[in-house]
């Protein structure tokens, strides 16, 4: 497992309050995992602040599971 | 009981006749605050008066990029932000057939956008310390309109749905978003007004008098609290009873 999945589904289980072993990379957030709207918003405040990456509402809105998220701070953080 | 020690607020507009009761009234609850105004020496005479750790921070509300950064300058002064206080208003009346296209936009712009602004700044904070206090000054003017106000009425009444709306999204984070509505509080404005016209207006209100900035204040100051962290989406009229709703 990669670094960064492994600080998102840190992340991930601290804010939601999930069995680590629910937080899958397939695993959505509202589905699978609970989340309502206002937690996806604090999640990827988060994530901004825990790898430094700027997520914009339009890249937010596609980030709809784990797998999501790892691939999108991969992709930009510096 | 309402005890604010050890909590910050931001509150705008605080060195009106309003605004600065409620800043006082906070600031002696033991709340420390971050001040703003438009008028930057006016603004830093106030916060002087209050004594105290305080800190000012001018702020033109109708530049948007301005209020923008206000919330992240009153965080980073802080260190947090627990209460706010959209209190700043403007005033531009005129019969709606001869409002200027202008007199419409600034009030809207002050009185309501700013407001949305702030609070949406505020709520990152907000939401990541599981508290918050907002706490908009809306008006009696907003709920039973009033000739000459079509811009000011419909900015007031557009924060208390606004304000709805929000305390529906933050309500599961602790963070309360309510109003409170003066009706007619003495001013410099009111006591300039000539005897009759006093008369005439007291005259409406059950009470018999005028309100004081200190009567706004106290209501601020409880919607603030911790003690008030089952109220929300309310509106908190403070009128003497000259309009019951």
């Amino acid at each position: 497992m990669s670094e960064t999945a492994d600080r998102v589904k840190k992340i991930v289980v601290e804010h939601l309050g999930v069995e680590a072993d629910k937080v899958t990379e397939q695993a959505s957030f509202i589905d699978d995992l609970g989340a309502d709207s206002l937690d996806i918003v604090e999640l990827v405040m988060a994530f901004e602040e825990e790898f430094g990456v700027e997520i914009p509402d339009d890249a937010a809105e596609k980030i709809t599971t784990v797998q999501d998220a790892i691939t999108y701070i991969d992709e930009h953080k510096s | 009981m309402f005890d604010l020690t050890g909590m910050t607020a931001l509150v705008t507009g605080a060195s009106g006749g309003i605004g600065s009761a409620i800043a006082r009234g906070l600031a002696a609850q033991g709340a420390r605050l971050a001040v703003s105004g438009s008028n930057a020496d006016k603004l830093e005479a106030f916060r002087a008066s209050l004594g105290g750790d305080h800190l000012a921070l001018p702020c033109d509300l109708s530049d948007a990029a301005g209020v923008d950064a206000l919330v992240p300058q009153a965080v980073a002064a802080l260190g947090r932000l627990d209460i706010l206080v959209n209190n700043a208003g403007v005033t531009r009346d005129n019969l709606a057939m001869r409002m200027k296209d202008e007199e419409w936009d600034q009030v809207i712009r002050v009185n309501l956008e700013a407001a949305f602004r702030l609070i949406r700044a505020a709520a990152k904070p907000m939401m990541k310390a599981r508290f918050g206090r907002v706490v908009s000054i809306t008006s009696v003017v907003g709920q039973t309109g009033n000739p000459g106000q079509a811009n000011y009425a419909a900015s007031k009444a557009g924060l208390v749905g606004m304000s709805k709306a929000l305390a529906q999204e933050l309500a599961s984070r602790n963070i309360t978003v309510n109003c409170v509505a003066p009706g007619f509080i003495r001013s410099a404005m009111t006591d300039g007004l000539p005897e009759a016209q006093k008369a005439a207006l007291t005259q409406r209100i059950p009470a018999g008098d005028l309100g004081t900035g200190d009567d706004i204040a106290a209501a601020v100051v409880y919607l603030a609290s911790r003690e008030a962290g089952y109220v929300t989406g309310q509106t908190l009229h403070v009128n003497g009873g000259m309009a019951m709703i």
